[in-house]
């Protein structure tokens, strides 16, 4: 009997045509525990967790539920044994309020038909007031922050009585502060009767919630061990099958160079208040700040994609005026959005047809018809100098890893020839080993005189390579310090500073800010 | 920090009974739409002394039902994102076959309404079907709807009107007056019943809530553990329903069933639900946008017609109607993020 164990797994494959996904896995969570699930992209967690939840069917192996065995077969299913999962990607309806999304499937009923709102409201209510989580049921979940509609994820699947919770990559979007929010729900949640799998990318947090590490590489299982003995580089070891580099300092840093790009007194509608900051040739300038402090809206209103209702901006010496973001690239202003699936790539072209988009009119095309000989030269040499690992330049992008899809990005950008590059959150949903190869890239183009914005919401990636940060707070510049300044406790001090404290809360809309960049 | 977001503050400003449709800012398109709608009757009042009489409201109430039906039953589908191009030629091919059950058939009219109601619920099980089990993209789907009923309408009737001459009950269904003496037609009540059955289904009913859950993203309503399939099937039958209401609503008013008529409606439908504020692209939209949308259309075609514009013009102004109208709305939302 395994009894003292709340789920073991067992020689579990899976294949899909064309590729084994999972070969002979086995995984055990012991009653009590918060069991981090880690591995490359690709090395098969999703699918695992895809298996347990009856969303795929397992080619072999075994499952068992506090000593019983068990054959996932559907979501539904897996949920009525008290197994519930958080998705990477967020499993709501935008459209519907917080309260409906939670009891979606189970709303309370007047004849099997007939909803009864005002109770769904309550148990939605009671439900966030027993999770302590700050939300209101009416809310619709579209005008919701990233990690407020998390939290709407949270309370739908502990609204299931889980004693068995799975989280794919919960703070993938999250800033540090929303990580110890999530983290503090999870000690909540965990009880002698519950268990916690939780997948994630950031080696940082592990230390802090998980008490063993598993690792799988390939679809394989590699092993477990215990996160206090265990160190991270060794973990990373174990993940990409070789040591990495960690503990990394920006290179370069430099206070001499001249200054490429000034804003003062950037303002927008919506957030942005008197934002001025310098940019220099070479230099790699970090923006740090908690979601919804105003990062990326700066990078939109610099490029144009937002309505800028105050600000002057002067590049290479000379005021500029920059209406959209047409505008920004022709001054050789490149925006790398955070979500380049949406709005950095067309997914369904090819590696070449991305790289020469952006400069399609001006670098290749004669008497109007497209030059795919000089666009296939170039593709050629940007998979070269960027290393972007793809079986062709006719490949299509949505067959690449998420790394080699953000070098494409950059290769656009590159080619567009770009000397100010804003990256917002490079290496977002980007795994452990092709990051430090983002990294060394945006390193070399530092090197070779390009200004680099750089945007994450990962403070350590920040530290590391920034040559100076600036810190965001509610829409304003609450501090700027040299890359020796800067550590994890005076960016935070930073970031969590208070304007006006009764200043209402930013809601973005995504759906406007994709229109905007179309 | 949540108690001052401005979200919570128009989600406290609805009712308790608050439903996905019934945000601050649908709300508003509602009060654009019904604002265009004081608009524009204030407008055709001044330019014309009848426009404002009873009879000629009474008119345009009239002329609102077949159009309004349609676009009820087509709501529910755009908001899941999806389209129904096969409601203006079902629409006949149900009046047709109201004509077949009662007229040829001799099948007492109550139950040839019935039947015929029943036929546009199977036109759209059919678009349901071929939408949810077979995958196909719901404009390709009903588009070939659409060609199969133009074309089955002229089969079965010949390519002939079949006339409602000897069944009184079945035309008093349109221009019967429920009070005696007082003209106030049943068809408008048929319009005002089906509205308030839309409006029910929609805001307090599951149907309703899992209508604006599909549209609002389809991959998350199906892991919730929805049978997304069979919900979609559901809600193109119900418009199929309407549709059918609406084949007997428009037979019963001209006396006949005219097979080679109904091409052109589904896009009134269509537009009377875009300038209702529904999104084309799925996840928003209300009953009550809808009926003003179709209202305006009438009293567009109605002021027009009383300002003696030839009609050939007034299928101009209301494209620039839907243009202007739609362009509003994106500019609001754009104004309000940026």
């Amino acid at each position: 009997m395994t009894g003292s164990l709340l789920l073991e797994l067992e020689g579990i494959s899976k294949g899909f045509p064309g590729v084994q996904a999972l070969t002979d896995v086995r995984l055990d969570l012991r009653h009590g525990e918060v069991l981090a699930l880690v591995g490359e992209n690709g090395a098969g967690k999703s699918t695992l967790m895809k298996l347990l939840s009856g969303i795929h069917k397992a080619d072999a192996g075994h499952f068992r539920l506090d000593g019983a065995p068990f054959t996932p077969e559907s979501p539904r299913h897996a949920e009525s044994l008290g197994i519930s999962i958080i998705h990477q990607e967020f499993n709501l309806m935008p459209d519907l309020t917080a309260a409906q999304n939670i009891f979606i499937g189970r709303e309370p009923r007047t004849g099997g038909f007939f909803t009864r709102d005002p109770e769904l409201n309550r148990a939605a209510a009671d439900l966030l007031d027993r999770l302590g989580l700050p939300l209101d049921p009416k809310a619709l979940v579209g005008s919701l922050t990233v990690a407020k509609q998390q939290m709407v994820e949270i309370a739908k699947a502990l609204s299931h009585d889980a004693k068995l919770l799975v989280m794919d990559e919960p703070t993938a979007a999250l800033n540090d502060a929303e990580v110890e929010v999530l983290h503090g729900l999870i000690r909540r949640f965990v009880s002698p009767t519950t268990g916690v799998i939780y997948i994630s990318h950031r080696m940082d947090e592990l230390k802090a919630i998980a008490q063993r590490i598993t690792v799988l590489r390939d679809g394989s299982y590699v092993g477990t061990v215990d996160t206090a003995e265990a160190s991270m580089p060794e973990v990373i070891a174990m993940m990409v099958g070789r040591t990495i580099q960690t503990q990394a300092r920006p290179e370069n840093v430099r206070d001499d160079r001249e200054t490429l790009l000034s804003v003062r007194g950037l303002a927008t509608k919506a957030l942005l208040r008197d934002v001025s900051f310098d940019l220099r040739r070479g230099e790699i300038l970090g923006f740090a700040g908690l979601m919804g402090a105003g990062r990326t809206e700066v990078a939109r209103a610099l490029v144009g994609a937002d309505v800028v209702t105050a600000g002057t901006i002067v590049l290479r010496g000379q005021e500029v005026s920059i209406p959209n973001p047409a505008k920004a690239a022709e001054l050789g202003i490149g925006y790398l959005s955070e979500d380049r699936k949406q709005l950095g790539l067309m997914l369904e072209q090819s590696v070449q047809t991305n790289i020469a988009l952006s400069s399609l009119g001006d670098r290749f095309s004669r008497r109007g018809f497209v030059d795919d000989k000089a666009i296939a030269t170039r593709a050629t040499e940007s998979v070269k100098a960027l290393g972007i690992k793809t079986p062709s330049i006719r490949q299509e992008v949505r067959n690449l890893s998420g790394g080699n899809q953000q070098k494409v990005v950059i290769a656009k950008w590159l080619t567009k020839d770009c000397d100010v590059l804003i990256f917002d959150e490079p290496t977002r949903g980007i795994d452990v080993g092709a990051k430090e190869e983002i990294y060394r890239l945006l390193n070399d183009l530092a090197a070779q005189g390009k200004s680099i914005i750089m945007i994450s919401s990962e403070l350590p990636e920040v530290l590391r390579m920034a040559h100076r940060v600036l810190v965001m707070s509610e829409g304003r510049i609450t501090g700027e310090l040299s890359h020796a300044e800067a550590t994890q406790e005076s960016v935070m001090h930073l970031a969590t500073l208070r304007t006006g404290s009764d200043t209402a809360f930013p809601v973005p809309d995504p759906t406007a800010d994709k229109a905007g960049l179309a | 920090m949540t108690t001052d977001t401005p979200t919570q503050t128009s989600a406290d400003a609805a009712p308790a009974t608050a439903v996905a449709s019934a945000t601050l800012r649908d709300r508003l398109q509602q009060l654009l739409a019904f604002a265009s709608l004081i608009v524009i009757a204030i407008f055709f009042s001044v330019a014309s002394s009848t426009f404002l009489t009873y009879g000629n409201i009474v008119n345009v109430l009239f002329s609102t039902v077949v159009i309004g039906l349609l676009a009820l039953g087509t709501t529910f589908v755009i908001i899941t994102g999806g389209i129904d191009l096969s409601i203006g030629t079902g629409m006949a091919l149900c009046a047709v076959m109201s004509g077949q059950f009662i007229v040829n058939w001799g099948i007492p009219w109550p139950v040839g309404v019935l039947l015929a109601v029943l036929f546009g619920g199977l036109l759209g099980f059919v678009n349901g079907f071929n939408v949810a089990k077979l995958g196909l993209p719901p404009f390709i789907a009903t588009l070939a709807t659409m060609l199969v009923a133009q074309g089955l309408a002229l089969v079965v009737s010949h390519s002939a009107p079949i006339y409602f001459n000897d069944s009184p009950g079945y035309l008093k269904l349109s221009t019967g007056n429920l009070i005696p003496g007082v003209n106030f037609p049943s068809a408008v009540i048929v319009l005002i019943v089906a509205t308030a059955i839309a409006g029910v289904l929609i805001s307090r009913t599951i149907l309703g809530r899992y209508t604006f859950a599909i549209g609002s993203n389809e991959e998350a309503t199906a892991l919730s553990g929805i049978n997304v399939a069979k919900w979609k099937i559901v809600i193109y039958t119900l418009a199929g329903l309407f549709t059918g209401l609406a084949g007997v609503m428009i037979s019963a008013r001209l006396g006949s069933a005219q097979p080679a008529t109904g091409a052109g409606y589904e896009l009134q439908a269509i537009a009377a639900v875009v300038i209702g504020g529904t999104s084309l692209a799925g996840g928003k939209g209300s009953i009550v946008g809808t009926v003003i949308g179709a209202l305006i259309i009438s009293v567009l075609n109605n002021g027009l017609q009383l300002m003696s514009i030839p009609q050939e013009w007034q299928n101009v102004i209301l494209g620039v109607v839907i243009l202007i109208a739609v362009y509003a709305d994106m500019a609001r939302k754009r104004a309000s993020t940026t």
